[in-house]
């Protein structure tokens, strides 16, 4: 009945869906954080072998072990369980109330110490603290940089409201920059991690802001007569290309990050939007229909002619670069009505379908690239996805009661 | 239910009411009406009340301002034009919606609108808000073609955000895709 319809907390939840193991998962044991309990119910091992397990790049290997960083771990016995790696540590309270935790890895195999960290952290980080450490521990056995740290914004739609939201990369420690009777798309961070630039309708059209996250303050950047929209910032976090249609139709303008100094970069009557920068700052990829349909093409900054860069296929959009500059993801309609994740190799053209679902939206590269979140639809529920650049191992992020799109996936910082 | 009580409770007050004063003797006539004066309000309307008292205007003077003055769209006046699938063509049977617009306003250069363009759903937010500023624009330039002034009228895209029908089916989207005129 009605009164049951509160609103409910909105709670995040990845929830993990390996569809494909490889073969080089690596056999790991974690023990349990000595004193771990202290901080309250962010048991710091529990977030460290979650972040690891969400990964699929580990296999766990539970070992009945008391042992902290401290310890003289039991090597042959962990070999003869057929674990390579070993992770201990402790939680403390400092005396400014503080928490130290602190951690140590050791390789099994070779029965050495790998290293370790002691994090000084108020109790309103130790998740941060834990990601930190699974970012350690999976950058030290994988070669490459771990995003546990990093953070996720989205929308969501429900009970009349739009909010924008901000999760920890597990879609954990929720919190809530903007809530809005109005539609909210498009959000985008800021290279620094600490702005989020997105378009608003609150006041009957589209209108991009940028918003400080830590102060709340936010200002209009772009309220040109017409449609404002999709922000994408410059690498160096001092420009904005945006779409503005104040002297009609859809253009692509560059302005400062104040939304000084606004130029037209885009040619021809056609549709162009949808911009976002390779990496070197000095490239723009873009939607545009020039040719009668929707395709993606690139174009330098500075001006001058743009290239067709998706050829196969009728609608192509939604570009977003990797961060290696290597990798286009990027949306494509397919036979059937199906709107499907594509990656494209930029050397070789070649392109990869690594999506399971067939009603995709808004693709973003995780910082280290290894990552791809993007919005679907299942059982006429919309929710988010992650999945490896292979399409291998997926998780979905799902919220109650809520419609959940436009991901887009923060910087390293924040 | 946290609504409906208190209803209820005020409800059930007045039939105990209703029917104490029924049983009351020497209570009020309830059939016989009371005296009711009537009273014409004067100063509103033609001439004012301070009118031929002097110069100037009295201490309690109030001027009035009527924003909908002169300037209300015609009754029957349809304020919505559709489209088909991937099209930005406004279509023939929308004409009369379009002229008689342009008409009004071309009578009422005070007047401004919205013309605010939708899509269905299908495909990208942003995409589909460049798609619905065609659809808008479209509308604009059959508007201006007619008479009406660039500063009159303002095109703007809600793309997919608001639709007019739920459902994901050709006859929703057939309602989403489309152009609204409105007051500003």
């Amino acid at each position: 009945m009605g009164g049951a319809a509160v609103a409910m907390p909105a709670r995040a939840e990845f929830r993990v869906e390996i569809s494909g193991i490889g073969a080089t998962q690596l056999p790991i044991t974690l023990v349990a954080f000595r004193d771990e309990g202290l901080g309250g119910a962010n048991a710091v091992s529990a977030i460290v072998r979650a972040d690891l397990e969400r990964s699929g790049a580990f296999r766990f290997v539970d070992a009945p072990l008391a042992l902290d960083e401290t310890g003289q771990p039991p090597f042959a016995d962990l070999r003869g369980r057929g674990s390579d790696a070993l992770v201990a540590g402790s939680v403390s309270r400092l005396a400014d109330g503080r928490f130290d935790v602190r951690y140590k890895l050791w390789d099994v195999v070779k029965g050495a110490d790998q290293g370790g960290q002691s994090l000084a952290v108020p109790a309103a980080d130790l998740r941060l603290a834990a990601h930190r450490i699974a970012d350690a521990i999976y950058e030290k056995l994988t070669g490459e940089k771990g995003v546990f740290a990093t953070r996720i914004a989205y929308v969501t739609k429900g009970n009349g409201r739009y909010t924008l939201r901000i999760t920890d990369a597990d879609g954990e420690g929720g919190q809530v920059p903007l809530t809005s009777p109005d539609p909210i798309i498009s959000p985008a961070w800021s290279p620094d991690g600490r702005e989020l630039a997105y378009v608003s309708f609150e006041t009957r059209k589209a209108v991009i802001w940028v918003q400080d996250m830590a102060s709340g303050t936010r200002r209009q950047v772009a309220n040109y007569k017409g449609t404002n929209s999709a922000p994408a910032w410059s690498p160096d976090g001092r420009e904005l290309a945006v779409t503005l249609s104040r002297d009609g139709g859809s253009q692509i303008f560059m302005m400062g990050r104040d939304g000084s100094n606004a130029r037209r970069v885009s040619q021809g009557s056609a549709i162009n939007t949808e911009a976002t920068f390779a990496p070197d700052g000095k490239t723009l990829y873009f939607v545009s229909d020039r040719g009668g349909s929707p395709q993606i093409y690139k174009q330098a900054v500075a001006g001058g002619n743009a290239e067709r860069v998706t050829f196969s296929g009728s609608y192509n959009i939604s570009p977003d670069i990797s961060p290696d500059g290597r990798t286009l993801a990027f949306v494509q309609r397919q036979g059937g009505g199906a709107f499907k994740v594509m990656t494209m190799d930029l050397a070789s053209g070649t392109t990869q379908s690594v999506s399971d679902t067939s009603d995709d939206e808004s693709p973003s590269f995780s910082p280290n690239g290894r990552f791809i979140i993007y919005a679907t639809r299942a059982q006429g529920r919309e929710l988010l996805m992650t999945t490896t650049l292979d399409g291998r191992i997926k998780t979905r992020l799902l919220t109650s009661g809520l419609d959940i799109r436009e991901p887009v996936w923060g910087p390293f910082g924040r | 239910m946290t609504m409906t009580q208190p209803k209820m409770r005020f409800g059930a007050m007045s039939a105990v009411a209703v029917l104490w004063l029924a049983g009351c003797a020497s209570g009020v006539k309830l059939d016989n009406p009371a005296p009711v004066e009537t009273r014409t309000p004067t100063g509103v309307g033609a001439g004012t009340g301070n009118a031929g008292a002097g110069a100037g205007a009295g201490e309690s003077s109030v001027k009035t301002v009527d924003l909908g003055a002169g300037a209300a769209l015609p009754a029957g006046v349809g304020r919505v034009v559709y489209f088909d699938f991937d099209s930005f063509v406004v279509r023939d049977e929308f004409r009369s919606v379009v002229e008689s617009h342009a008409k009004f306003l071309g009578a009422n250069r005070a007047k401004r609108i919205l013309v605010e363009g939708h899509t269905d759903e299908r495909g990208g937010r942003e995409y589909n808000l460049a798609l619905g500023q065609k659809r808008a624009e479209a509308v604009q330039k059959s508007l201006q073609l007619l008479g009406v002034t660039e500063n009159q009228v303002e095109a703007v895209s809600f793309g997919e955000e608001r639709p007019a029908a739920t459902g994901s089916d050709e006859a929703a989207w057939a309602k989403n895709r489309r152009a609204e005129l409105k007051d500003r």
